[in-house]
């Protein structure tokens, strides 16, 4: 895509002009291209072959096909294989899939998941409704993660320096390293973790320490909770954890703070924030209300009823003034929330961000300690992490050491310190002063490169352990499948540093817990722990700490642009920068995929003569990176934000070559944001992959919205925005061909409590074995992801609103897609499903073009060619693998509708209401997809359904879908306008 | 002028015209013998295996039911193939030297699967069911044929859409009670189309539904 250059003054007086929802930049300005592209058939390149064919090679490769085709008519079916079990495993029945209770340990931090397996392989991952950190429902990593697993750059083999070695060898070089480490009470043996919530682990590292107690355990990860932790320690005077209650909370201040998506609470407080947003009954309505003061666009912020774009330094400021109570002179923001948290007190909440600095964190504790909030909407409780640690002051004091020569055993487990350790201690160069440098990786990256010895990490679903959840619930990590690659867990590590021969990994877990003596029949215990998993009774038991009263310095905040570092929303600190589902995934707002930018507001492109695409050179600390810019609507005026996990120098091949690596300015003194930041145009420019204007619908009222003002005065208010509903039967075709008396299949999404968090996108990805194309193909609008989540800004374009909204096939009754097949291959079903059949698609894409939604995906290349046996694995074996030629779409999971039809059938009754969960509605965190039978009585989607604020997308052109929306609400302060 | 071709040229010309017409229909119809040919769909030709097991002799002659190796074909999509170990629990007492069988005890001490030729293939985007079949009163017998009589087994029927699609629009003509699902010997009787009718109505069979694509196809 050409970058284009925008006149922001121009687009400023149109928005004001004519209101309007617009997904983009081109939209808002309503370029003569952007005009063009959306009267296309198909995004411009996506329909030519663009790559230089010459006639020759052309007529080459036409006649070779020729041929083939003629060959390929007479091949007979080929004989397959049957391969029995020897022994067939008792619990199995064939065909039917198992499934596991198990927890994905992030940033330490537990997620419990139901892990399916297929015949040995894990392909699906839920999330555990009895785990209260998931609630049954997912985020992104967790469903990428299972992609992790079948990753072919895995580590497959323990290497010593550089060439493969085996588990033997490794055990006699550690027993000797440890033979002498021993003799010095361990003084020169450090070893290097993430933050550890799992009590197993503690123990074993307890029981290290022991024998080597001098010995050091230093902790790292970049998205690190120092602030948490230390702002706690500030207020409190001691480490503890704070719990928040969105469900308690009537007015809601957020400062920095992205808590609906980046925390290890967030899936839940994401429930309990919109489960206090929904509206699902009719009659008066109430809504809780969200203030947000934040840098840069966020989940949260795109949620928030009145969002305060400002410099992350400010914050500061904001909260000093929330505190004292000397906001008269502060913005309208300010003095209406804090009018309202007086309001509230004792049910409202005040929630600062983990890249704020320990006093604003003290500062948010001291606000709700003040209103009356803790014990209500914050509760308190020990650290889930048994030893937390300052983490930057321990990995510097780490550095040190490695510099004074005072390390001469480093065993790292997990991370990636060389590439995200801040870039001001060189950890690199301090590293290479150790003489036994040991890496246990999941893959090869850039600190294995420098490591003598690398052992194969076992992913999650390989490994047996335990994690604790934010609140302290423990699960059990439980394997579905041995080790691909012989991998190694951390326990197995440091058990061999402490005792041989080891305990396998089963036995280390199963000791601890039995030791514990927490039940009476720990067999039967541990049994329903591993079924369930959860350890029952294992959250963190509240405490109330007394709030010390020194009063909080917080910096004074420095005027010009700063630069903001903040995990990215899909490789987050760099941990998933090879996993092709996440790095295709549109980011919220600005649908980037494959690429991190640095993301500015559009005054600071104003100002700085700045585009889309074009490279910048950021300096800061003396630090230099050059990146490309993204102008993003709502971004605070002079802050720059870049996201981590990019720019890797050793990684896969998904992730090679993609992205700025914003660690090379992230040091020590400012890990989250820093002012001070020097923006200079260098004059190249960079392509961007962005589907923020693929799929694009010309039409009106694609999203609606209004305030819960608007709809409590009047609850159709939103039938005004559109044309009525046209008659059934105003149509050429037959109104009337199918009745609809058995099931009438329906979605209901509700537009109100959709956070824009992805997870259904990912969801549906490994459900229905979508493909991932690649940058390149992503920029010719060859993207092929089933449900998209559209971002669409109104209003102001410094401060805009943003609304999300997830678009999935609309599954119309007169689908006008169906009338232009010629071949049959997509035809509605008595049943109301818009089927799509892939063995009678010829690849004409007639519907695709006829398809008002654009929700139709092309089979371009084959892009499931060339993929390893391990690499197919994932895989779900119920729905097929489509091939070049063919065009695809949602089924609302077909395969999950007859999985659930046939036991109905075979016990001669109906499917219940909520016996059929589709995959976008299994995985989102607040409930906002329901799917279900409309002829059922009393089925939840035919609830929803009946509700004022339901409406069609498009609804006047007579499509009938059946995939309708919930209109969004905002609760707008009344003093404050709109 | 002179005449350019010679009288016989027009017998060429409206023979080769006929000829064409014949070549043409010949070829159609040399493609579509090969095409429902046992060549192509397999219908009738015994499948070599690596052991060659009989249904004839374990079904007919010793009684054995389907389920006892086909364990989930109630129950799954996938009737199931027996493990080694189900054929070792008769054969570690049974014909314990028999140079036959020498691949099934080589399976169970090495651990290695036995690998059997598939004989009832359907193409990858065919989702079939075997337990809704089996417990709506689809007999074995109506797809397999009698592999009763079958010493090494063959495929009864072509398996293709168009022969599904008999039974799926007319569920009439072969549904039977489920008591007589695992019958090897049950015969259609003569008011089959009435009696169908009837179990059709019994087993609640979806007949509006039978006809959908997503049924097999997703």
């Amino acid at each position: 895509m050409p970058n284009q250059s925008h006149k922001m003054d121009e687009i400023r007086a149109r928005l004001a002009a004519t209101p309007m929802q617009w997904r983009g930049l081109e939209e808002a300005a309503g370029t003569a291209e952007y005009a063009e592209r959306l009267h296309r058939e198909f995004f411009p390149g996506s329909s030519e072959w663009a790559d230089d064919v010459s006639r020759r090679h052309f007529v080459k490769i036409m006649g070779a096909s020729f041929a083939l085709a003629g060959l390929g008519a007479c091949t007979k079916q080929p004989v397959e294989k049957i391969v029995p079990y020897v022994k067939q495993p008792p619990e199995l029945t064939p065909g039917k899939p198992l499934y596991y209770a198990t927890a994905m340990p992030m940033d330490g931090y537990g997620m419990g998941v139901i892990a399916t397996s297929n015949e040995g392989r894990p392909t699906k991952i839920e999330g555990n409704p009895d785990h209260p950190a998931s609630l049954g429902a997912t985020n992104v990593f967790m469903q990428a993660g299972i992609l992790d697993l079948y990753d072919p750059d895995r580590a497959q083999a323990i290497l010593y320096g550089g060439e493969p070695s085996d588990w033997a060898s490794f055990l006699s070089a550690l027993n000797a390293a440890m033979a002498a480490q021993k003799s010095s009470q361990g003084a020169h043996l450090r070893i290097l973790t993430g933050a550890v919530t799992s009590p197993t682990l503690f123990s074993q590292i307890q029981a290290l320490l022991a024998i080597c107690p001098a010995a050091k355990w230093a902790q790292w990860q970049p998205v690190t909770r120092d602030n948490i932790r230390e702002g706690a320690k500030m207020a409190f005077g001691q480490v503890v954890e704070p719990q928040y209650h969105f469900d308690k909370a009537d007015i809601i201040v957020a400062l920095d703070s992205d808590f609906l998506f980046a925390n290890p609470g967030s899936i839940r407080w994401a429930r309990e924030f919109a489960d206090r947003r929904r509206i699902h009954a009719r009659g008066p309505a109430t809504m809780n209300r969200l203030y947000v003061a934040e840098p840069s666009p966020t989940m949260t912020g795109a949620m928030a009823d009145h969002r305060l774009p400002i410099s992350a330094g400010e914050i500061a400021g904001l909260a000093q003034a929330l505190a004292g109570g000397n906001t008269q002179d502060g913005s309208a923001w300010l003095r209406a929330a804090a009018a309202e948290l007086k309001q509230h007190a004792g049910k409202s909440l005040v929630i600062a961000g983990e890249s704020q600095p320990a006093a604003v964190h003290a500062l948010a504790h001291q606000i709700n300690a003040a209103l009356g909030n803790i014990g209500t909407t914050v509760t308190f409780t020990a650290s889930p992490e048994p030893w937390p640690l300052d983490q930057l002051a321990s990995l510097r004091d780490l550095v040190a050491e490695m510099n004074s020569g005072a390390v001469e055993v480093l065993v790292i487990m997990g991370g990636n310190p060389v590439y995200d350790a801040p870039a001001d201690l060189d950890f690199s160069e301090a590293m290479e002063k150790v003489p036994l440098r040991i890496h246990l990786a999941l893959a090869e990256n850039e600190t294995s490169r420098q490591c003598h010895w690398l052992i194969p990490a076992a992913h999650y679903l390989e490994s047996w352990g335990d994690v604790r959840a934010f609140d302290g619930t423990v699960s059990l990590i439980q394997p579905l499948i041995e080790p691909l690659y012989g991998g190694h867990t951390d326990l197995e590590l440091i058990e061999a540093m402490v005792h041989q021969p080891s305990r396998l990994p089963y036995d280390i877990v199963r000791w601890y817990w039995g030791a514990q003596n927490l039940y009476p029949d720990f067999e039967k215990s541990w049994r329903k722990a591993l079924s369930d998993g959860v350890l029952p009774g294992t959250a963190l038991p509240a405490v109330q700490p007394k709030l010390v009263s020194a009063p909080i310095q917080t910096p004074s905040a420095a005027a010009g642009p700063e630069l903001i570092l903040r995990a990215d929303p899909s490789v987050w600190d760099g941990s998933y920068n090879n996993n092709a589902w996440l790095q295709e995934l549109a980011r919220p707002f600005n649908k980037l995929t494959w690429d991190n930018a640095a993301l500015i507001s559009p005054r600071l492109a104003e100002r700085e003569k700045l585009n889309n695409g074009d490279m910048v050179e950021l300096k800061l600390h003396g630090k230099t990176l050059r990146a490309a810019v993204w102008i993003l609507p709502g971004q605070a005026e002079n802050s720059v934000t870049l996201h981590l996990g990019y720019g890797r120098g050793t990684t896969g091949r998904v992730g090679i070559g993609t992205g700025f690596n914003a660690y090379a300015l992230r040091t020590s003194g400012a890990l989250w944001f820093a002012s001070g930041l020097e923006l200079t145009k260098t004059g190249e420019s960079y392509s961007f992959s962005a589907t923020q204007t693929h799929h694009n619908i010309e039409g009106r009222d694609i999203v609606r919205d209004g305030t819960l003002a608007q709809y409590n005065a009047n609850p159709q208010f939103i039938d005004a925005q559109a044309e009525p509903r046209p008659p059934r039967d105003e149509t050429l075709y037959h109104p009337n061909e199918f009745k609809y008396t058995g099931y009438k299949w329906a979605m209901s999404v509700d537009l109100n409590t959709c956070i824009g968090c992805n997870a259904c996108t990912i969801a549906c990805q490994a459900e229905n074995n979508i493909p991932v194309v690649g940058k390149y193909q992503v920029a010719h609008g060859r993207d092929m992801q089933w449900i998209r989540v559209d971002s669409y800004y109104a209003g102001d374009l410094d401060a805009p609103q943003m609304n999300h909204q997830p678009v999935p096939c609309m599954h119309c009754e007169n689908a006008p897609c169906e009338l232009v097949c010629p071949v049959g291959a997509t035809v509605t079903d008595d049943e109301g499903l818009n089927l799509q059949i892939y063995n009678r698609c010829i690849g004409t894409r007639y519907c695709s073009n006829n398809c008002p939604y654009k929700v139709r995906r092309f089979n371009f290349l084959e892009f499931n060619a060339g993929m390893t046996p391990v690499q197919k694995m994932v895989k779900n074996p119920s729905v097929t693998v489509r091939s070049r030629g063919v065009m695809e779409k949602c089924t609302y999971c077909t395969q999950r509708i007859n999985a659930a039809r046939i036991p109905a059938e075979e016990e001669d009754r109906r499917i219940r209401d909520g016996e059929i969960v589709t995959a976008c509605q299994a995985a989102c965190p607040t409930g906002a997809i329901v799917f279900g039978d409309l002829n059922t009585t009393g089925s939840h989607v035919s609830k929803l359904k009946s509700l004022p604020l339901d409406y069609w997308m498009l609804g006047e052109l007579n499509t009938r879908p059946r995939t309708s929306y919930l209109a969004k609400l905002r609760n707008p302060n009344p003093e404050m306008g709109t | 002028m002179p005449q350019l071709f010679p009288q016989k040229s027009n017998t060429i010309a409206r023979a080769s015209i006929v000829c064409a017409a014949l070549a043409v229909v010949g070829a159609g119809w040399t493609f579509d013998a090969v095409y429902w040919s046992p060549y192509t769909t397999w219908v009738g030709v015994p499948r070599q295996q690596p052991v060659p097991f009989s249904h004839k002799h374990h079904v007919q002659d010793l009684g054995i039911d389907c389920r006892y190796c086909h364990t989930s074909v109630e129950t799954s999509h996938y009737a199931g193939m027996p493990p080694t170990q189900t054929c070792m629990n008769c054969h570690s007492q049974l014909w314990t030297q028999a140079a036959l069988l020498e691949p099934v005890r080589q399976s169970l001490a090495t651990g290695k699967s036995i690998q059997w030729n598939r004989v009832n293939d359907l193409p990858d985007f065919v989702y079939f069911d075997h337990s809704i079949h089996v417990n709506k009163g689809i007999g074995c017998t109506t797809c397999h044929g009698q592999v009763n009589e079958m010493p090494l087994t063959w495929k009864q029927h072509t398996l293709y859409m168009k022969w599904c699609l008999q039974c799926h629009r007319a569920p009439e003509n072969e549904i039977r009670p489920r008591d007589e699902v695992f019958n090897m010997n049950w015969k259609k009787p003569a008011d089959q189309k009435q009696l169908g009718a009837e179990l059709v109505a019994k087993y609640h069979v979806q007949l509006s539904h039978l006809e959908n694509c997503s049924v097999c196809h997703h």
